[in-house]
């Protein structure tokens, strides 16, 4: 019987040969990851439910990044922290990456990739909805709750429906104006924020195998936005070479079967294809940038998971290099790694910290920061009637902070240039 | 083998008044992340959750179709609301368990909306917190904001008793099971899975 990569994916984890749409299977878990939000409450459900003395069912298995509330000042936030330590210390857990030490590493599903956690073929649970973003890597990750993942910390598993798959193939060369942020939400206006609840987005094509790891994750990192159950990328000779240089584990590649059944599949010529913004309030609420153009902003923000990675930042300073930043622009590399790369990576000589800084952009630590609003100190954080273009992945009603401020979701390239004439520009302007 | 929990008169029957939204009511909105830094566990701090549960909601949209009414009152952290009905796509947005824990703390029993994303339905459900119901009908446009509503969960209806008026909701189908145990570790026990899981 024919059957997709997820459901391979889906196979191998349940001990199985086959599994079809639709069942609900039981799989055995590779990583559990968790963060400073929902670690606590989960750590706290699994003592509550396996007794005060459990152990997790595999302490390498378990990885903890705080990323979400650390430059705060906010008393509960640094209690979270305090609570994952003790936890992490408790049960020895050797992936455990503390806050204020050398360890620290950064936004969770960018800081996986770069630790070696992302192995093609394995299955990925975190609580975090962003946990697709794993699944550029031709592996299976998804977002779950505290509850679910507190259940795998004491047996190793979850129950999961199979996914139904869509296809979604780009076809073409990549112009250069054209990032994966645009992709995906270009894909987001065609379906919608709940365009593929419980279902897996498996993304193919020659644009798509063009595309460097970071662009792949901004791909798969959007699956959940659709309400997708995963995102995902087979592997290819570009996969292998990035997880072989960070991991020794041996992996197993699946590709979809030619004859697997689909929901629905869309063809993209990315050679037809236009600089996007999502406008305020869904991430679905797509416009071309040149018909929004000269929109008035207040704030340009480059940053997270989906858009503070090498790539997104390399991009961003092709366009400001050189140039003056109008409104206030916040640079926040995803990880500790990123933030050093800055200081390493050139774009025609100059750093692009140094291009950064002349640009008059301020330059934050690594965190998830402002995506998700955070606490009243938060860098970046949106205030009042804020208008924001953001790399980020997500623009419902105060997602950034002020409810009464819209967020213009965009491409590096996109937000760069806005910052540029603190007005929605489309990055064809200055490319 | 499916569990089937025979259940009694009072447990079948979910009473109480509705709260009215509308389409894709995302988890900043049901708690913003700002408030997720209080504990789940210690009583005081709980009681935030309920303060701030739909509190991300714009003003005016929430408490359909009138709108301007908040789901928990100034000051208060329980609310008046106990069945929250909504549009399509109710919950998406980020996993965190905080959303449907909070509806619970501010006093929610029920949810009946046209759809709900993976993450926060697989929450409600296997965290025991609040019932997800799902509708085929436009049900936020016919039922307002106070009206008093009974939830029949036997026979999957609901009726507006303040309109007189009964609508068929879809069944629980697979996961009926798990929101009658209370959640998926009371469900886990009462079938063995705990055991064999850790087997």
């Amino acid at each position: 019987m024919a059957q997709t990569i997820t459901q391979k994916i889906f196979a191998r984890a349940a001990n199985r040969k086959f599994v079809d749409v639709g069942e609900s299977v039981w799989l055995n878990v590779d990583v559990l990851l968790t963060h400073d939000v929902c670690g606590p409450p989960t750590f706290d459900i699994f003592k509550q439910e396996f007794g005060p003395d459990a152990k997790v069912w595999n302490p390498e298995k378990v990885v903890v990044l705080p990323d979400h509330y650390i430059f705060t000042a906010n008393e509960h936030a640094h209690r979270n922290i305090d609570l994952l330590r003790q936890f992490a210390d408790e049960q020895s857990l050797p992936n455990y990456y503390d806050v204020g030490t050398d360890r620290y590493r950064g936004v969770c599903h960018v800081a996986l990739a770069e630790e070696g956690f992302n192995i093609p073929g394995t299955v990925l649970f975190g609580t975090d909805s962003h946990t697709c973003t794993s699944g550029a890597f031709g592996m299976f990750g998804s977002g779950i709750g505290n509850t679910d993942a507190a259940f795998i910390l004491g047996t190793g598993k979850l129950w999961e429906k199979v996914p139904e798959s869509m296809k979604f193939t780009f076809e073409g060369r990549m112009p250069e104006y054209l990032t994966a942020k645009d992709l995906i939400l270009q894909i987001l206006g065609d379906i919608g924020t709940d365009g593929a609840t419980y279902r897996a987005m498996e993304f193919d094509g020659e644009a798509v195998y063009s595309l460097s790891m970071d662009e792949r994750m901004t791909l798969c990192n959007m699956a959940i936005e659709a309400g997708g159950m995963n995102g995902i990328i087979a592997v290819d000779a570009v996969t292998e070479a990035f997880v072989k240089a960070r991991t020794t584990k041996p992996f197993e590649v699946f590709h979809s079967d030619p004859d697997a059944s689909y929901h629905s599949m869309y063809r993209y010529n990315v050679e037809k294809l236009e600089p996007v913004v999502a406008q305020p309030h869904s991430p679905d609420n797509r416009a071309t940038v040149r018909s929004v153009a000269g929109t008035p902003i207040t704030k340009s923000y480059i940053g997270s998971c989906t858009g503070g990675k090498l790539t997104d930042f390399m991009l961003a300073a092709k366009i400001l290099k050189g140039r003056k930043v109008a409104v206030t622009t916040n640079i926040v590399p995803a990880t500790v790694l990123v933030a050093s790369q800055l200081s390493t990576e050139t774009y025609e000589g100059q750093t692009l910290r140094s291009i950064f800084e002349e640009a008059g952009c301020s330059i934050a630590l690594p965190s998830c920061a402002a995506c998700l609003g955070g606490p009243a100190d938060t860098v970046g954080r949106s205030v009042d009637n804020d208008v924001v273009v953001s790399t980020t992945n997500r623009n419902f009603p105060g997602r950034m902070g002020s409810k009464f401020a819209g967020v213009y979701l965009a491409s590096p390239l996109t937000a760069a240039a806005s910052a540029v004439t603190g007005k929605l520009t489309d990055p064809r302007d200055f490319l | 083998m499916k569990l089937f929990i025979k259940l009694t008169h009072m447990e079948s029957i979910i009473q109480g008044k509705a709260y009215v939204l509308g389409k894709n009511i995302d988890t900043d909105q049901i708690i913003p992340a700002e408030h997720l830094v209080y504990s789940l566990s210690n009583p005081e701090e709980v009681k935030m959750y309920g303060k701030y549960a739909l509190s991300g909601v714009p003003l005016e949209q929430g408490g359909l179709p009138e709108g301007g009414i908040p789901f928990v009152s100034e000051g208060a952290h329980t609310s008046p609301y106990s069945i929250i009905i909504a549009g399509p796509n109710f919950g998406c947005g980020s996993s965190r368990e905080h959303a449907p824990f909070s509806l619970k703390v501010a006093g929610a029993r029920a949810i009946i909306a046209e759809s709900y994303a993976r993450i926060f339905y697989r929450n409600c459900v296997d965290g025991g917190f609040v019932i997800p119901y799902e509708t085929s009908q436009q049900l936020n446009k016919l039922i307002l904001t106070g009206d008093e509503l009974s939830i029949d969960m036997k026979n999957n209806t609901i009726t507006n008793l303040t309109q007189n008026v009964t609508y068929q909701l879809r069944p629980l189908g697979s996961v009926v099971d798990i929101v009658q145990a209370g959640g998926i570790f009371e469900y886990a026990r009462k079938n063995d899975l705990m055991a064999k899981s850790q087997a």
